[in-house]
């Protein structure tokens, strides 16, 4: 039986399980592509009019560390340069997900020893996930490529964007399949590819922000290869070769990696853990918080680096939005009163707080999966009480979020009072004054979830119509009792407005009240 | 003295399938009570139910002499459980998982702990994700039975054991009783239930078909005889005897069914006969079992019908 046996099998049944799901994020990413590439054409009709209203962004340290530097002073120039970032690392992503999911995830899950018992090669899972994901990339390349010729700039450039997709996808297709191999748990190997990319970005926006020498440390990330085809500027594609020289390695060390293992097993032996646990592992709360308090430090992180940046583009907000234009949209988007600068802020720290929502409701949703798993039977089935259970995640499901608006707030204000301009204390008390709209989220989670268990992921679904009626509803002219829909759409105007002190109460009110009927609900069904 | 367990015409429903049809159920206080019945018949339905992770809709309960809906976290002060499918947190240890579990119960006796451990064969420093699923099966059984509680409910107690931990296992069970512990046992491995239960109740179906001790169960049931006789009978004579319900060849042997009240009058026929060879045997509660589920079809429905319309619960 050759090692590569199955291969095709296993392919079709990847794509059969994740058809949807890769087609939606393809598609998602092609009409960012598009989306942006118009709405920069509508903006800026010449070349002339893009390089005064851009002319700000080439000296913004902080948005060339976000998005990379401008490919060119022209209006496809600019209307890719968000694309250029935003797609690597979505085809990135993309790629890793993949390829993770049909390798380590299966093995973990022990789906795929019952595969490979059958008439299937060693080889033939990576095989498959590999392949799948470089379709993926491809299809995503090809796509956007032609959705910004549909849009009318120039073709090389376009399919110079393909080519960003492609080196950034394959690239992380081949450090997933290392990674996959080198530990036991789908968790570690997310840890490993995902760290790869972090640092591959990290490494470029150092390289772009810094002067001389340093500059050329951007061509050791892969994300600096992808910046570096520089569409409608220099139009690089020759950079495709590296990253395939570098797949290829990748994917080779990943085959010699698998002849060496088990099936199963990692190249690093799981590490044995304590044989007791530690005193507080004694309460249903300790145990949320053993099992939580990971992804809190993450979002932590992440929310304290988010914060810096957002604080530093803020410095130069007054720089950006020199055009009326973009000055009048900013102010449209938030509604915001005071300074453009508050404007800017309120407007960001409202996307943070989403981003809040976001972790608060996959928070309280771990009570679902506690439950669905059946490790939630093994607790009440001891004297924990069911309300006591259900607090263990709750609590943290509301403290989590509200201490990442506070991280927020205070990353915001002290890289943003930097400058001079914006005290941290109102920063910080505008930040505090998102979080009732954010446990409105959470209480909403924990409603469903005491009500209609097998609906509880709908809590999801509520928070991405939250973000559709506050990105959309104003361009769709949806009248202000569907907008209002959204607890993100009471927050007032801070800082520098004022406080919508009766929509924050409301809101309150609205947070306990949704919680209080999910534990009464609770309390009160079979375990399901 | 109360029950333990009582519980009267318990009806559950998922949607449109009944899973408990008038379910009774009496445990009484220091008895190992096996609970028998195929998969899907309503035993887990049943712990649940005592647990209060589900709540009945319809008959009456009592667990220790409260409401286990009604008074769940307190009569979870008295009692330890072990599910048949034990799902464990993957990125705690076994050690921290049993730890959590006692320490939820009121507190974990390090000693008894170490023994279990010990006489289990489990390290508690593996991740629990490493765990095989009889060795998450171990976890639970430490678990529960370090815990110094008057009452053990037991799911399937031993799925995925090898048969030198089941022996363990059903040392810790006895041990269990000697101390006046009371445990329900619900099992389909028969040997199981008839080594360790003092009574046993069969369920079919969502309802109790037979509950007794095993010598009562018996009673009601045939023994075997076989014999090599000196002196030959035709399987058809041999059947005309009182008491015997038939009667064939096997080998050179005379295979006997025999009513367990007639056995001493058939032996004296037989060594009128002049045995050579002998065995007598009692019903094994395998044949009991399967006369529950071979003779009596419930409503109509043949048994594996029966079976498969049950939720998995």
């Amino acid at each position: 039986m050759s090692s590569l046996a199955g291969t095709t099998t296993l392919l079709r049944l990847a794509w059969r399980r994740d058809r949807w799901v890769v087609s939606a994020c393809v598609v998602a990413l092609v009409a960012t592509a598009y989306g942006s590439m118009a709405a920069t054409r509508d903006l800026y009709p010449t070349d002339a009019a893009a390089a005064a209203g851009a002319a700000a962004m080439t000296d913004n340290a902080s948005l060339t560390a976000m998005y990379g530097p401008l490919p060119a002073l022209t209006t496809a120039g600019v209307g890719v340069l968000k694309t250029v970032m935003f797609g690597s690392l979505f085809s990135a992503f993309l790629a890793f997900a993949i390829v993770r999911r049909h390798t380590r995830t299966e093995e973990e899950e022990g789906r795929l020893e019952l595969l490979a018992a059958g008439a299937v090669g060693r080889r033939a899972a990576t095989a498959s996930a590999v392949l799948l994901a470089s379709l993926a990339v491809v299809a995503t390349a090809l796509l956007s490529a032609l959705s910004l010729v549909a849009t009318g700039v120039g073709v090389s450039g376009s399919l110079a964007l393909g080519v960003v997709v492609v080196v950034a996808g394959l690239v992380m297709t081949g450090v997933t399949a290392v990674a996959v191999q080198l530990t036991s748990t789908t968790r570690g190997a997310g840890g490993i590819a995902v760290g790869v990319l972090g640092l591959a970005y990290v490494v470029r926006a150092l390289a772009d922000t810094s002067t001389g020498a340093v500059r050329q440390l951007a061509w050791l990330s892969f994300l600096g290869w992808a910046e570096k085809v520089s569409p409608f500027g220099e139009n690089r594609f020759w950079l495709v070769l590296p990253a395939l020289a570098a797949t290829a390695a990748l994917l080779l060390a990943a085959d010699r990696l698998l002849q060496r293992r088990d099936l199963g097993a990692g190249l690093w032996a799981p590490r044995p853990g304590p044989a007791t646990a530690h005193p507080r592992l004694a309460s249903p709360r300790g145990l949320a918080w053993r099992l939580q308090r990971g992804s809190l430090l993450g979002w932590s992180v992440g929310y304290a680096v988010l914060g810096l940046v957002v604080g530093g583009v803020a410095r130069s907000v007054d720089q950006i939005a020199q055009d009326p234009a973009v000055e009048d949209m900013l102010r449209r988007m938030s509604g915001g009163q005071g300074t453009l600068l508050d404007v800017f802020l309120g407007t960001e720290l409202r996307f943070l707080a989403v981003g809040a929502g976001a972790y608060g409701v996959a928070t309280a949703l771990r009570l679902r999966s506690e439950e669905s798993s059946g490790r939630a039977e093994a607790l009440l089935a001891t004297p924990v009480r069911r309300a006591q259970w259900l607090a263990s995640h709750g609590v943290l499901a509301v403290a989590g979020s509200a201490w990442l608006m506070v991280v927020a707030g205070v990353t915001v204000g002290l890289s943003a009072s930097a400058a001079g301009d914006v005290g941290v204390v109102q920063v910080v008390a505008a930040a505090v004054a998102t979080v009732p709209a954010v446990l409105v989220c959470v209480g909403l989670a924990l409603l469903l979830f005491g009500l209609v268990p097998h609906w509880s992921a709908a809590a999801w679904g509520a928070l991405a119509l939250f973000v559709m009626l506050g990105e959309l509803g104003a361009i769709l002219r949806l009248p202000q009792s569907v907008l209002g829909l959204s607890p993100f759409d009471h927050l007032g105007s801070l800082p520098g407005g004022d406080a919508n002190v009766t929509g924050l109460l409301g809101l309150g009110v609205a947070a306990v009240a949704t919680a209080a009927v999910g534990v009464l609900a609770f309390r009160r069904r079979d375990l399901a | 003295m109360a029950p333990v367990i009582e519980a009267a015409g318990l009806v559950k429903k998922f949607g449109s399938t009944t899973a408990l049809d008038g379910l009774d159920l009496t445990v009484h206080e220091g008895e190992v009570h096996g609970f028998l019945g195929p998969n899907g018949s309503g035993k887990s339905t049943t712990i649940r139910i005592l647990l209060g992770l589900l709540r009945a809709d319809g008959g009456h309960v009592t667990l220790l002499g409260a409401d286990p809906w009604r008074d769940a976290a307190e009569l979870h002060r008295r009692l330890a459980y072990v599910p048949g499918d034990v799902v464990l947190w993957p990125n705690l240890t076994g050690g921290e998982v049993i730890d959590l579990l006692g320490r939820l119960r009121g507190g974990v006796d390090p000693g008894r702990r170490a023994q279990l451990l010990e006489a289990f064969e489990l390290d508690p420093s593996k991740k629990c994700r490493s765990y095989s699923k009889g060795n998450r099966q171990k976890v639970a059984l430490v678990a529960a039975l370090s815990s110094d509680v008057p009452l053990l409910v037991l799911d399937e107690p031993t799925s995925g054991l090898d048969p030198l931990m089941e022996k363990v296992f059903q040392d810790e069970l006895a041990q269990a009783r000697v101390r006046g512990r009371t445990a329900l046992l619900s099992s389909h491995i028969l040997s199981e239930v008839e080594r360790a239960a003092d009574r046993v109740s069969i369920v079919r179906a969502g309802r109790i078909v037979d509950s007794g001790t095993l010598a009562d169960l018996r009673h009601l049931t045939r023994s075997s005889v076989v014999a090599t006789l000196s002196d030959p009978v035709t399987p058809g004579e041999a059947a005309q005897w009182p008491g015997v319900h038939s009667a064939r060849h096997d080998h050179g042997q005379l295979a006997l069914s025999v009513e367990t009240s007639s056995v001493g009058h058939v032996l004296q026929r037989l060594g009128a006969l002049g045995i050579e060879t002998l065995t007598c045997q009692p019903p094994t509660l395998e044949e009991l079992f399967l006369s529950q589920y071979a003779d009596r079809p419930v409503d109509g429905g043949s048994s594996t019908d029966a079976a498969q319309e049950q939720v998995p619960a």
